[in-house]
């Protein structure tokens, strides 16, 4: 397709823009994370040598193993699954039969209703910050992963995107097994879902990056350290770990998003225009 | 009629999860920060109203100037490296015909670490001695800088960490609108002799405005929450360069339990983000109709 410059002026300039964007693409964004990979194997004093050896002169993998044990991660992996799955299935069992009724039973005060939920879009995070935590200590769920699930179930732009892939669905289908005699639960689950995988999919991975990438909620939620998440737990040992077990950690702590961005790229990057808005 | 009655007590029963959520969550909440602002809460005692003596409190902190300020310069700067560099990447890449995948995967790739993450890493990248970006300086034959150690350097250097964690976002939506301008009006352009940076900014950015404004509206109000990495990097210093409003804000609540002023904190906040958030909708809504 033609784009700002022609196909055909560009032969000279092209080569040199593509090395040179692959060079600064790669040095910007993949040496720095490879740069740490490398690193947690070397030694500590090796670590703190200026300027920096670039291939380690001794490697010591042991470190991987060392800091899983020394910040007992696989606690903190265990914790921050609890409220990542959490989020996802709770999000999902509140929303899916919220955006359902307003999109396809329509109720009285529907709409208002709708509003009322894209008007918590409004609201800066921020501003919500101190009365929805005296909310959480007012029901006694501190400490309690249950906190963030249901928080988390309060996500109008969820509701948003659910109704709006469910207005499109076709009508006759619903119809048909409406004939059939089939109950509404019996057509959201047995019709409905499946023909919603793909925007299911969208607001899945969307649930459980969210919760895997949040830190201001799990921080303020969980004071006692046996309950924290991996992001909650990796900022209070910093200061006083060696730094090679440190970034060993930090390696650790990010296999699974960036793991799970690469099985389901597709998914991640159409969300991402999905969730935005079209030009 | 009966059945109408069926159906709406059927929706209610699918929207009452829902509607429990939303209104512990976020109904409730809403309401209770505009009240609390107005209160003085501890955990010990009853709130008491105290009208504006919080916002007094606010406006005698020495720091609450500081914040503002801090909070303003890591938005001002944000916009020019977040929102000006993904543009310009974006319209590279829409150019480059090779390795797309590649590049997607790239850009996105710091997206997806925990900010936690991020953060922790790039402290450990600045620092001043064994640090890779001094290292790599001094490769060069420059000099290094005290990144976070400076209050001079300390917001320019979270500012670039936050940017290199959440480019790819911005670079990925501009490139998905900048493939949706028509070819033609690159042709028309090229036919009446607009050099490339004319076609640039009378054809590319016209088409890709709501995009952009969409985009813009959204940064100025994430950016002015700011709160993870001065927390996680800094901690506030040094000298206080690095203190935005929002770790002002759980200072006042969560160091002090003084929830009333951070709470007023928030009202502010929320005073001035409104507008934005305001606009935002405007813009957007007008885009569905």
């Amino acid at each position: 397709m033609r784009t700002l410059i022609a196909p055909g002026r560009r032969r000279a300039g092209y080569t040199i823009t593509l090395v040179i964007t692959t060079i600064v693409l790669t040095v910007v964004f993949v040496v720095p994370l490879l740069w740490v990979v490398v690193s947690a194997m070397k030694t500590a004093v090796e670590l703190a040598r200026v300027p920096p050896t670039i291939v380690p002169e001794t490697w010591t993998p042991g470190t991987y193993a060392e800091a899983w044990d020394l910040m007992d991660l696989g606690r903190y992996f265990v914790n921050t699954i609890v409220v990542a799955v959490g989020v996802w299935a709770v999000q999902l069992a509140v929303d899916v039969p919220a955006a359902y009724a307003l999109s396809r039973l329509k109720p009285v005060l529907g709409k208002g209703i709708l509003g009322m939920m894209l008007l918590t879009l409004m609201m800066p995070a921020a501003v919500l910050l101190v009365p929805t935590y005296l909310t959480i200590a007012d029901l006694g769920l501190l400490n309690n992963p249950l906190a963030l699930w249901l928080l988390g179930a309060a996500n109008a732009f969820t509701v948003f995107l659910l109704k709006r892939f469910f207005d499109q669905l076709p009508v006759e289908v619903l119809e048909a097994a409406r004939i059939d005699g089939a109950g509404q639960l019996t057509m959201l689950w047995r019709i409905v879902l499946p023909l919603s995988r793909p925007i299911l999919a969208v607001v899945s991975i969307f649930a459980v990056v969210a919760a895997w990438k949040d830190f201001i909620w799990p921080l303020l939620v969980f004071s006692d350290p046996a309950r924290q998440t991996l992001s909650v737990a990796l900022q209070r040992f910093a200061p006083d770990t060696p730094v090679n077990l440190l970034l060993a950690g930090l390696v650790l702590s990010s296999v699974p998003m960036i793991g799970l961005f690469l099985v389901f790229q597709r998914h991640v990057l159409a969300g991402l225009t999905a969730g935005s808005v079209k030009g | 009629m009966r059945r109408r009655v069926e159906e709406n007590l059927v929706a209610y029963g699918f929207l009452s999860a829902a509607l429990v959520c939303f209104a512990v969550f976020s109904w409730y909440p809403i309401a209770r920060g505009a009240v609390l602002g107005f209160q003085q809460v501890d955990f010990v005692s009853d709130p008491t109203w105290v009208g504006w003596e919080n916002f007094e409190r606010l406006f005698a902190d020495p720091l609450f100037a500081t914040a503002w300020r801090n909070t303003l310069l890591f938005t001002a700067l944000a916009l020019v490296f977040g929102f000006v560099v993904p543009f310009l990447l974006a319209v590279v890449l829409n150019e480059l015909k090779h390795f797309k995948a590649y590049f997607r995967l790239v850009v996105y790739l710091p997206v997806m670490l925990p900010p936690v993450v991020a953060a922790l890493i790039w402290k450990w990248m600045y620092d001043p001695g064994p640090g890779l970006l001094n290292s790599a300086l001094r490769g060069l034959g420059l000099d290094g800088a005290a990144w976070l150690d400076s209050a001079d350097t300390s917001m320019l250097s979270l500012v670039i960490v936050a940017t290199w964690a959440n480019l790819g976002t911005a670079t990925l939506i501009y490139l998905a609108a900048l493939q949706s301008i028509p070819g033609d009006l690159y042709e028309a352009a090229e036919l009446d002799g607009a050099s490339v940076l004319r076609r640039l900014w009378h054809v590319t950015v016209p088409q890709t405005r709501f995009v952009l404004l969409v985009l813009l509206l959204l940064q100025i109000v994430a950016t002015m929450q700011v709160f993870t990495e001065p927390y996680v990097m800094t901690g506030g210093g040094p000298e206080d360069s690095t203190v935005t409003v929002l770790l002002l804000l759980y200072r006042y609540a969560f160091y002090y339990n003084d929830f009333g002023t951070a709470s007023a904190l928030s009202l502010l906040l929320l005073l001035v983000l409104g507008a934005f958030t305001a606009l935002y909708l405007r813009v957007t809504r007008k885009a569905d109709a």
